[in-house]
């Protein structure tokens, strides 16, 4: 009997018509993607993405020419060459990101200590060649003032946990 | 016709009207089907994107409808590259062929009463020869890449395509009995009285559907592909142009496949029943009406199917199928000799 109901089944594709209407249920359930372009997944704080070159509200730039990022770098991505500015302030003359080196990790922005660079929340940076993910200081200087809205609200959200 | 009138009255002889009209309307079916080829593929990845619960292209126009020109324009601006080894000629005659018995298939599909390019005694029998024809392509491509992987894919697909096409022939068989005709028109016509996938004939109407699954090696029988496991089967070598030859024949395939299983089981372009509101709307939309049904249905299960292994699909096409093909040969034919002439009309008979 057993034996007999299986094929019966076999015979009739009952396995194919419960699947089917499985799958119908499926076809007329809400979309669980999300319409990336036109929406976007909620972001953290903390979220390492683009790096950016921050100025203080006056108007100059934050880096102090240290080194301590192009030190700590584990991809050795960042290249910095410094020389004291006409006011006597010291300030760098070169800072490179190979934005292809980078693996994002974060520990520059750990080790500044003046909050100067920074990975900010633009995960869109994709380019049509290699040469326009070389980074310059004008570049991540521009990238700090597009962004520092968005990048000093996610430092004071996530000030109280560090 | 009017446009043979038409032209007669220019003052061009019969021959020549003739010959112009029948290009016109030769240029403007294949324009009309190359073009649906791109909704088609649309709505098949639309399809599979909904049970998977995937949104599927929506950003190239209106709910993505362009995307398939988007991907045709990439493929035709990308460079065909022909392996060194491989035999040039064939190589790129193999697509060529394809996509050309794809639409020449199309010569013989009526879309209404009258509605055909070339009403011929032998509709069926031409149909089934070119999609016979077609393993050409396949292993012509496979051959002339020069690569075994292509080779391979090709052997798999050509015993996989003769394996069904002998199931098919039965079924087509079937249906020979009895509509009485190898004419399409004809079979439709045989149809008036109830279709065939409502009578007897409704498990060759499930054979039919399986195999025109494996005929045009779509999932679950798309083991020489295999996406998920496998590249490109007998494509493997091919890019650009004649990559978009071989796609666009294979869509071609399917969707022919589709009209011959409405023209064959579901009445053509005939309303479900011959009352006012639906005998009052063209042909074409009912023809149009059934092939998309059957197209989801096609679609559905590339979604839910698991693919099959070889020895299964050879199991399933020989020691299955073609026996019960068989079969329903001798019980169509004893229901045409006994039963009809007792039953007219009833069960589709």
């Amino acid at each position: 009997m057993a034996y007999l109901d299986r094929k019966a089944r076999q015979i009739f594709l009952w396995e194919f018509v419960q699947a089917f209407i499985l799958s119908m249920r499926y076809f007329f359930a809400p979309k669980r993607t999300l319409n990336y372009p036109f929406e976007k997944a909620p972001q953290s704080p903390r979220f390492r993405g683009e790096h950016a070159l921050r100025r203080y509200p006056s108007g100059e730039e934050r880096c102090i020419a240290c080194k301590l990022c192009e030190a700590i770098c584990p991809a050795q991505c960042i290249v910095i060459e410094a020389e004291p500015r006409d006011d006597g302030s010291r300030r760098t003359t070169r800072y490179d990101i190979d934005m292809t080196k980078c693996i994002y990790c974060g520990y520059c922005q750990e080790a500044c200590p003046v909050d100067a660079i920074v990975e900010g929340p633009n995960l869109e940076f994709a380019t049509e060649t290699r040469e326009e993910l070389f980074y310059d200081k004008v570049r991540l200087l521009a990238n700090g003032d597009r962004w520092e809205p968005a990048i000093s609200r996610n430092i004071e959200l996530d000030a109280p946990y560090r | 016709m009017f446009l043979i009138n038409w032209f007669q009255q220019l003052g061009l002889a019969y021959p020549l009207a003739w010959t112009l009209a029948q290009v016109i309307f030769i240029v403007v079916y294949a324009g009309i089907v190359m073009v649906s080829v791109a909704f088609w593929i649309l709505a098949d990845r639309k399809i599979w994107a909904a049970v998977q619960l995937r949104r599927g292209p929506n950003v190239v126009g209106v709910f993505g409808l362009l995307q398939t020109f988007a991907d045709a324009m990439k493929f035709m601006f990308k460079e065909p590259i022909i392996p060194a080894a491989a035999n040039k000629v064939i190589f790129l005659a193999a697509p060529i062929i394809s996509a050309t018995l794809a639409f020449a298939a199309w010569a013989v599909v009526p879309v209404d009463k009258g509605w055909v390019i070339a009403d011929i005694n032998v509709g069926v029998l031409y149909l089934f020869a070119i999609s016979s024809l077609g393993v050409y392509g396949v292993i012509m491509g496979g051959w002339a890449s020069n690569s075994k992987y292509g080779f391979l894919a090709a052997l798999r697909s050509a015993a996989q395509m003769v394996s069904y096409e002998v199931s098919i022939g039965f079924v087509i068989i079937t249906v020979l009995l009895f509509a009485g005709s190898l004419n399409l028109t004809k079979i439709v016509e045989a149809q008036a009285h109830g279709w065939f996938a409502f009578s007897i004939l409704f498990p060759m109407f499930v054979v039919m559907f399986i195999s025109s699954l494996a005929e045009t090696q779509r999932p679950p029988f798309d083991l020489l592909e295999a996406e998920s496991e496998l590249v490109a089967g007998f494509m493997v070598e091919y890019s650009s142009t004649p990559f978009l030859l071989y796609f666009l024949g294979e869509y071609m395939n399917i969707i022919m496949l589709c009209a011959l299983m409405s023209i064959m089981f579901l009445g053509g372009w005939l309303p479900p029943v011959d009352i006012f509101p639906l005998n009052a709307v063209p042909g074409v939309l009912w023809l149009l009406l059934k092939i998309i049904v059957l197209f989801f249905f096609i679609s559905m299960v590339k979604a839910f199917v698991p693919r099959y292994r070889y020895d299964q699909l050879m199991r399933m096409g020989w020691k299955f199928l073609l026996p019960i093909s068989i079969l329903w040969v001798v019980i169509a034919g004893a229901w045409v000799v006994f039963a009809r002439p007792a039953l007219a009309h009833v069960f589709g008979g």
